[in-house]
């Protein structure tokens, strides 16, 4: 064997959701794993802190970026289940020294949908938070060219919001029905 | 005199559509899976060369027809407006596959419901996606509609009832599809 391929950390030490857990203990909501499938809920102030921490620190050292996407709750589930937010941003991290993953949700709610952006510490962040600027309307503080990435400028709305009409449609020219 | 001038403009006219119908240039505009049938029409298996239509152009000044292939968005849709407007008279468009006839399943914020709605089409070949040899019955009506020296023009004309009216421009509905071929007919 060589030396160069990482090993699997021993048993023993602790995941990295424990990690987190133990070091923002006030910032996490929520936490759920299966099978090594590891989320927690965060308090959209705190996702800034968290990311870094996941990003810089030696032990976590989650240097990919997999996906940046996001969830409206509105008429969840038929409208039978209401929420007390409306968006949910979702983040997935893998680190590719430590072959471990992440999963992170950030609750937003309607009023101000607004959560700090990650392109400073992940460049991988800055289409995917413009591409969810432009279909759910989330605004990514700090990001440095917040604007619509697929959508023309001349497009109304968010397409992926629930209350957006799914066949209303915007040509930019022909019939405008 | 008068009939003979008559029998040669005719007979030149024959000959104009002839040789149009065999010597066609196609600007394949391809945006999405229809383009893999496109292509193994185009390759040697199926040979549209046998058609006069082996040669496509990448240049919409020197085509002749414009092969719409794939499904068109919004925000494509000025893009094949001015390739349409680049091409030289006499020109023929061809909608291939059931998203550029009527917008085929999509129904969203994204897509032209049918490119009949941006410009004038001659051939629609429906197909999710057409086989080839779909393709070459098209093809072979696009022939014969070049021979007689015909063309759309309009998007919709209410006197030959050519092009598609705005009532059916929307989502495609089978209700609306239906009531629109029974107003054409009548």
């Amino acid at each position: 064997m060589t030396d160069n391929i990482s090993v699997p950390k021993p048993a023993g030490l602790l995941t990295p959701l424990q990690r987190i857990q133990e070091k923002f203990p006030a910032l996490i909501k929520e936490t759920h794993a299966f099978r090594g499938d590891e989320t927690a809920v965060i308090q959209a102030a705190g996702l800034a802190e968290v990311a870094a921490f996941l990003k810089e620190s030696p032990e976590l050292d989650f240097n990919f970026l997999m996906d940046l996407s996001a969830v409206d709750y509105l008429f969840y589930a038929g409208g039978r289940i209401q929420k007390e937010f409306r968006f949910e941003v979702v983040y997935h991290f893998y680190s590719l020294k430590f072959n471990h993953r992440i999963r992170i949700k950030v609750p937003l709610d309607e009023k101000n949908p607004e959560v700090d952006s990650l392109t400073g510490l992940w460049s991988a962040a800055n289409w995917y938070e413009r591409e969810v600027w432009d279909m759910f309307g989330i605004r990514f503080k700090g990001h440095p060219n917040l604007k619509r990435i697929l959508m023309y400028e001349e497009f109304q709305g968010h397409p992926l919001r629930k209350d957006y009409p799914y066949n209303k449609r915007q040509p930019l020219i022909g019939p405008k029905t | 005199m008068n009939e003979a001038s008559n029998f040669f403009t005719s007979k030149l006219k024959d000959a104009l559509g002839w040789a149009r119908k065999f010597s066609i240039f196609q600007y394949p505009f391809v945006t999405a899976c229809c383009g893999m049938e496109y292509m193994s029409t185009a390759a040697s298996h199926y040979d549209i060369d046998r058609f006069g239509a082996g040669f496509p152009r990448f240049s919409p000044r020197q085509s002749d027809v414009l092969f719409v292939v794939g499904t068109i968005s919004q925000k494509m849709a000025p893009v094949l407006k001015t390739v349409h407007d680049q091409m030289c008279d006499p020109k023929w468009v061809v909608a291939f596959g059931v998203c550029t006839c009527t917008g085929g399943f999509y129904d969203n914020y994204a897509t032209v419901m049918g490119i009949d709605t941006i410009i004038p089409v001659d051939i629609y070949i429906p197909g999710c996606p057409p086989r080839p040899e779909n393709v070459i019955d098209g093809l072979m009506k696009l022939q014969d509609k070049i021979q007689k020296g015909e063309q759309s023009r309009t998007l919709y004309d209410p006197n030959t009832k050519i092009g598609r009216p705005a009532e059916v421009q929307g989502a495609y509905t089978v209700e609306g599809h239906i009531k629109h071929i029974e107003s054409r007919s009548s």
